[in-house]
């Protein structure tokens, strides 16, 4: 049998038709061993507080709803634990960089923005038809690109991304990891599409590789290696027009 | 949006987490470098003058505060150096070994040892060559 215990979460509130500012509210949630941070916010608003405003939906790390910052560290909520948290206590608030609709729901439109513009789709090489040769790909051609697939758009990298905070154009981690993913996939031939995102000063070259957001990254993509592996892209891409400046397009 | 959002100051950023002051520290010590760089930029600027001016080069350097400085300049190359080999695989594209990915802590490693015997090997050729 689980012994009850008590833990207190500290919540950041804010109503945008009352509230001037965010403060913030504790509650004193009981839990068992089992329990997740998403679980105890769940049982405050059953029970303490049904005006408690959250994302979450799968509970399994694998939806991306329910990032938040837990005692200041971009965290999914499904997949922390209250035990981890007792006796101190964990402070929740909503993903860091971004503006707060209300209570702990942030506003992703800009990210969402951003994740458009990077050419998210397979680009053929040549025109195929509806019905034709399937794509083929050996296992160290998926092994190039798998991981940065893995994404589930949690927008933890972004909540740790200094940059992002300094300079909100940043197209951002999430965006390029996403980028560089079709780029690494063999069976794309958008290349020469997506390197203007890449050679901005908002692409790649706002990154100074603080390294933060492969560290928060629940799924492992390794945001931080997609963009600076990209450096060296942008680079050779920047030489090839200038010795070439008639187009070398190339895909 | 039609709702009146909040914008969280960003103010105070890098005291927050013990990542972020790591990081500054590392973008400190290239300050540290170029420090280096110009004290060094200046021993050979002597040396190009004659001996008079490399003796004075040299008795500067020997001064309290010259060596508090190198103490210190010491401390944040080693951070350099370290941080520089512990970021050195998210820069390089995969590499394949007889079909197996070479893994983040061999290219470290790798980098950190050649940094150890550059310098062990620059210490004991001065160290064999002084007068």
């Amino acid at each position: 049998m689980q012994t009850t215990r008590t833990i207190a979460i500290e919540c950041m509130r804010y109503n945008p038709e009352t509230d001037v500012a965010p403060r913030f509210q504790s509650y004193d949630v009981p839990f068992t061993d089992d329990m997740s941070v998403l679980q105890g916010l769940q049982y405050i608003k059953d029970h303490l507080d049904g005006s408690l405003t959250f994302r979450w939906s799968c509970r399994m790390a694998i939806c991306g709803s329910c990032g938040g910052m837990l005692n200041g560290i971009p965290s999914l909520t499904c997949q922390s634990f209250l035990r981890d948290y007792h006796p101190g206590g964990v402070r929740v608030e909503p993903l860091e960089h971004f503006p707060i609709v209300r209570d702990l729901v942030i506003d992703q439109s800009d990210f969402l923005a951003k994740l458009e513009s990077v050419t998210p789709w397979l680009v053929p090489r040549e025109p195929q038809p509806p019905a034709g040769e399937p794509n083929r790909q050996t296992p160290a051609q998926m092994d190039a690109y798998y991981q940065y697939s893995q994404c589930i758009n949690c927008l933890l990298c972004y909540a740790a991304c200094p940059q992002y905070a300094l300079t909100p154009a940043f197209t951002g981690p999430a965006a390029l990891a996403l980028l560089h993913r079709y780029n690494a996939d063999s069976r794309d031939g958008g290349r020469a599409q997506r390197m203007e995102i890449v050679n901005a000063e908002e692409g790649v070259w706002s990154c100074t590789l603080v390294g933060y957001c492969s560290e928060v990254c629940p799924k492992g993509v390794d945001p931080a290696r997609a963009i600076n592996q990209n450096k060296i892209n942008s680079t050779k891409d920047y030489f090839a027009h200038l010795l070439m400046p008639r187009g070398k397009g190339g895909g | 949006m039609n709702v009146r959002t909040y914008v969280r100051p960003t103010t105070g950023w890098w005291r927050r987490n013990p990542w972020y002051r790591a990081y500054m520290l590392r973008e400190a010590s290239s300050l540290f470098v170029t420090l280096y760089a110009l004290v060094l930029l200046a021993g050979i600027a002597c040396l190009v003058q004659g001996r008079a001016a490399y003796d004075g080069w040299r008795a500067a350097l020997a001064s309290p505060w010259s060596i508090a400085f190198h103490v210190v300049a010491l401390g944040f190359f080693l951070c350099h150096a370290w941080s520089w080999f512990a970021v050195m695989p998210k820069t390089m594209p995969f590499v394949t070994v007889g079909g197996r990915r070479l893994a983040d802590r061999a290219i470290v490693a790798a980098g950190a040892a050649a940094a150890v015997g550059a310098s062990l090997l620059v210490f004991v050729v001065v160290w064999a060559t002084q007068p």
